[in-house]
């Protein structure tokens, strides 16, 4: 907790690399002004650590805005990466580096650093004009405030200029080569090639080679400043050994885009071509965004006029023999609630992505969140039973769309699919699957009459399934609807008997669904303490618990994939700890439902900043557990000050 | 899209065994019978046929035709049948819809499914009322009718659906109503268009806003009253025992339509025009023409077919994938990627 090592003495960032042993794992923050490209340097050095073979995670944070007011507050873009020769989980909770290239982007993440760690700063944008937007009075690099931290200030802007002069750029275009200037002093940094980012300068300037060989210009000249600035202070070289990771291919992937290879993935192995609706919102638009380029993968995307086009349309194919797929966020999953209660009712396979943002309403667009669990398990009108899975990192969220496909597709239902603005965004190392790796669920359509003489749109196999059947099929016409359907015929009706038994059977096929049996992520089957998450709060909490085993306590992880219908031995499983306490983005929701299945006095831990979990606050929940305090168990999470405040809170 | 085979068919096989609930007397009835009396002459497939509706009386047809049918939810049709539809182009779908379906609570998917033009019949009934919902004030009511939700006459102004769906970009636009005997022909003409056909069909809601449309749709009288379009025929309407044959011509005076007598059968010297379904400009006058000074305007107004969405679509993706192999394995590998050697098994 940066409170208690702000008490020790602050060891220096490098410190310990000089005496000869580099740390295990270290954390960049990259932010400035939205406008400062951020988020493409951090991309870039995700792309180089990665191919530098450290384990890595990283967290993007940036403003809802395009480009808000330069070198305001609430205009700051950050990039964090937290990297290392030992498994990685999380983006890190302080930074031991923070890249600042404006006050702004100073001020606003400067808290988060740890003490001692390093700033390095643009003194060319630190201007009067800057530092007034910044709402600083004096010039923090000049006043000794940041006094516990090594400070390493130079003029970054002059020195992009000055690299690029030879391409005769005016001096706004110029400046805009910043960031690659900025990266290159980073790849030095961290001895890394600068090769793959040339190659990756020159196919995105393809049209462009003088942009591209001044964007490499600058580049070089950063790395080379790293060179020959080495006995400048606090700048020095840092090596990380690769982290050892089992063999084969890997590449780093986001959320966004391992779901999108997993529906892909998903629709083949149902061998289905796949029909995606979906409408513009953030953080979702990523998945449409990649869909809309593997047409030649038998994918349909559709932007739709609305959300609720989007789930319609998605419905209206799955009735005509496709995967319908639709994505979206909190708010566009609440438009699509109605639509929803439609696929459930007329019983057709249909995948829902949900990637939660902060909420309610319009909420926090940007940030993440886990606070639609109610939304997707209770959210509709009348008994509405839908699976529910939630993916817990960018890689794990490959498998979870497989596996929403597989049960939309063998059982004939819609399934909700959680993952959230962090996942989609965030990027980690992904060993490639074998396609082979996965067993096929190919999806059966009704040809012929199944009752003899008669047609039974609604008669039930032994998994509680009605049969699939294309419009287009010779001598299956039948009609379907939202109406309240006799059992086998579909006709209309509202009979008691009736409605009893449909609500009974659509109940019964959603809580037979085959889920596999609850692992422990972490530590034993039973004991003091079980951390049970869901969701994107994977990697705090392995590494909180990680840490507190270490530490001698008899504390457990356990993680959960299926949210609805939860796996069979959850609740045999959570009677065997004395304690359980849950971690949860949202204000208690997933506690709620384990109340209310098991019985078990499951403790909430919640956090709503936006901000996912750090490790040290979760380490701390769980030690209340072992300080013999009664009662100081779990609790409410205060903003934590290693994590990023918002900008809009700087600047209200 | 194959050309379909044209199948032979009568009136009973498009029957299906469920009783039609329907108030006895409602308009719904002529329509159902006109439309199974219509797609055996087309030589429609009923395997091959879907009826999908939204929420209200009208939406219930789909439980009436024996074809594959999908009774969706309120307003949501068109989206649903545009998923339909570029999903298995070769289905022949019929979309029923009603004022507040159509043009209140789908107003918005209305609006698309006609700018995309997706390859449909769009049938919108138009009672002027909420039936199903007993009796509401809808988007298409005139202005003081006395409903349960608004006792003292309704004060908003009503949308007109055939301007709504021309301004919405409908590259068919046509009028019939329920117990017209040209009421297949009108609906044989939006099958023939290629594209989102829409076709605002007037229907008696004989419980809550019984013969609303009488003032053109009554018998007596109709000749004066109603003006059926023919493309490349004058517009005429009356006739000597009535009072007169008129028909309508260009105004002098400015863009817009007058009604002008004929004399002694010489349409052309009263300067009527003749009807070019193409001519969109006319299109919009028509539809929008003010009912008792004109006559109503009934129909083809318009059909100027362009290519569909669903053909786009598809066309798109052919581009797409044009040269390329679909290897899922090769795409999970596409990208910067690297490779551990080794075989230490990676502890967590």
């Amino acid at each position: 907790m940066a409170s208690q090592a702000a008490e020790a003495a602050p060891e220096k960032f490098g410190q310990d690399m000089s005496q000869g042993s580099a740390p295990d794992a270290v954390t960049v923050r990259f932010a400035g002004d939205s406008g400062d490209g951020m988020q493409l340097t951090g991309g870039q050095f995700t792309l180089s650590t990665a191919l530098a073979g450290n384990d890595l995670a990283t967290f993007p944070d940036f403003p809802a805005e395009i480009r808000a007011p330069q070198g305001t507050l609430f205009g700051v873009s950050a990039f964090q990466i937290n990297f290392g020769s030992r498994r990685i989980n999380t983006a890190g909770d302080a930074p031991d580096v923070l890249v600042a290239m404006n006050p702004a982007a100073l001020k606003v993440n400067l808290e988060a650093l740890k003490p001692g760690g390093l700033i390095i700063a643009d003194t060319g944008e630190f201007t009067k004009r800057n530092l007034d937007k910044a709402k600083y009075d004096r010039n923090p690099l000049e006043d000794g405030s940041l006094a516990k931290w090594d400070l390493l200030a130079f003029d970054i802007s002059e020195l992009t200029v000055e690299a690029v002069k030879p391409f005769g750029l005016g001096r706004k275009d110029a400046l805009r080569s910043k960031n690659m200037w900025t990266l290159g002093l980073a790849l030095w940094m961290f001895d890394r090639p600068r090769e793959p980012i040339h190659q990756w300068l020159r196919e995105k300037f393809r049209s462009k080679p003088d942009i591209a060989d001044a964007n490499i210009a600058a580049l070089d000249a950063g790395h080379a400043y790293g060179e020959t600035a080495e006995l400048a202070g606090p700048l020095q070289q840092l090596h990380i050994p690769p982290v050892e990771s089992a063999p084969g291919l890997y590449k780093t992937v986001t959320g966004a885009e391992s779901i999108s290879l997993g529906l892909v993935a998903g629709a083949q192995l149902a061998e289905l071509p796949m029909f995606f609706g979906g409408y513009p919102i953030t953080p979702a638009s990523a998945i449409l965004h990649h869909l809309s380029r593997l047409k030649e993968f038998g994918v349909t995307t559709f932007q739709a006029e609305d959300e609720i086009a989007a789930i319609c349309a998605a419905i209206g194919a799955s009735y005509a023999g496709q995967l319908g797929v639709t994505s979206s966020s909190g708010p566009g999953i609440a438009l699509k609630t109605e639509a929803m209660g439609l696929a459930i009712m007329t019983e057709l396979p249909l995948v829902i992505v949900n990637s939660q943002r902060g909420g309610p309403s319009t909420g926090l667009p940007t940030k993440t969140e886990q606070s639609d669990l109610y939304q997707a398990v209770y959210g509709r009108n009348g008994d509405a039973p839908m699976p529910v899975i939630a993916a817990r990192s960018p890689s794990d969220a490959f498998e979870c769309a497989i596996e929403a496909c597989r049960i939309a597709v063998q059982y004939m239902t819609p399934v909700m699919l959680l993952t959230d603005g962090y996942i989609a965004n965030a990027a980690e190392p992904w060993k490639v699957p074998d396609p082979a790796d996965f067993a096929p669920f190919p999806a059966k359509f009704l040809e012929q009459k199944n009752a003899g003489d008669n047609l039974l749109p609604y008669a039930r196999d032994e998994n509680g399934k009605r049969p699939w059947i294309k419009p287009g099929t010779p001598g299956l016409m039948h009609r379907i609807g939202g109406i309240e359907k006799a059992q086998g015929t579909g006709h209309i009706d509202y009979s008691p008997a009736n409605h009893q038994a449909m609500t009974d059977a659509r109940a019964a096929k959603i809580s037979g669904v085959a889920v596999p049996d609850q692992d422990v992520a972490l530590g034993s089957t039973s004991g003091k303490l079980a951390v049970v998450g869901w969701g994107s709060t994977y990697g705090p909490i392995h590494q909180a618990v990680g840490r507190a085993r270490r530490r001698g306590m008899d504390v457990s992880h356990i993680h959960v994939r299926h949210i609805w219908p939860l796996p069979a031995n959850l609740g045999e499983l959570l009677r065997a700890y004395d304690n359980v306490l849950v971690p949860e983005m949202n204000t208690g929701q997933f506690k709620t439902v384990l109340r209310d299945q098991y019985l078990v006095d499951a403790r909430p831990l919640t956090k709503t900043s936006g901000q996912p979990f750090s490790i040290a606050e979760l380490e701390e929940a769980i030690g209340t557990y072992f300080d013999g305090i009664a009662g100081n168990e779990g609790g409410e999470v205060p903003v934590n000050d290693t994590q990023l405040p918002s900008p809009e809170a700087m600047n209200p | 899209m194959n050309a379909p085979v044209k199948i032979e068919t009568s009136l009973k096989d498009w029957e299906t065994d469920q009783e039609v609930r329907w108030c006895p007397g409602c308009g719904d009835y002529a329509i159902l019978k006109a439309v199974q009396r219509t797609l055996p002459q087309i030589g429609a497939d009923p395997a091959n046929t879907v009826f999908i509706s939204g929420i209200g009386c009208s939406s219930r047809f789909p439980y009436y035709m024996e074809t594959y049918g999908f009774h969706t939810i309120h307003g949501r049709a068109p989206a649903v049948a545009t998923g339909v539809k570029l999903a298995n182009p070769d289905l022949d779908i019929w979309l029923v819809t009603g004022d507040g379906d159509g043009l209140s609570i789908g107003g918005n998917h209305m609006m698309h499914v006609l700018r995309r033009n997706v390859d449909m019949q769009i049938m919108l009934f138009n009672n002027e009322i909420y039936g199903l919902t007993k009796g509401q004030a809808s988007p298409t009511s005139r202005e003081g009718t006395r409903s349960p939700s608004s006792p003292l006459g309704s004060v908003d102004h009503p949308a007109n659906p055939c301007a709504f769906a021309l301004g919405s970009g409908a590259r068919f636009v046509a009028r019939g109503f329920d117990v017209s005997k040209k009421l297949p022909e009108v609906l044989i003409a939006a099958h023939a268009h290629k594209g989102a056909a829409f076709i605002e069909i007037f229907q008696n809601c004989i419980v809550y806003n019984k013969d609303v449309f009488d003032d053109f749709a009554a018998p007596k009288g109709a000749e004066e009253r109603q003006l059926w379009l023919e493309n490349g025929e004058p517009m005429l309407f009356g006739s000597e025992k009535t009072g007169g044959v008129r028909g309508l011509a260009l105004d002098p005076a400015g863009p817009g339509l007058n009604v002008v007598t004929v004399e002694a059968g010489d349409w052309q010297a009263a300067g009527v025009l003749v009807h070019d379904v193409t001519n969109r400009a006319i299109a919009h006058m028509l539809a929008e023409l003010p009912f008792g000074p004109f006559p109503m305007a009934l129909g083809v107004l318009y059909d100027d077919p362009r290519p569909t969405f669903e053909a786009a679509v598809a066309e798109e993706r052919r581009r797409a994938s044009e040269g390329k192999v679909a290897s899922l394995a090769k795409l999970l590998a596409k990208g910067q990627t690297w490779t551990v050697d080794g075989t230490a098994p990676d502890p967590i």
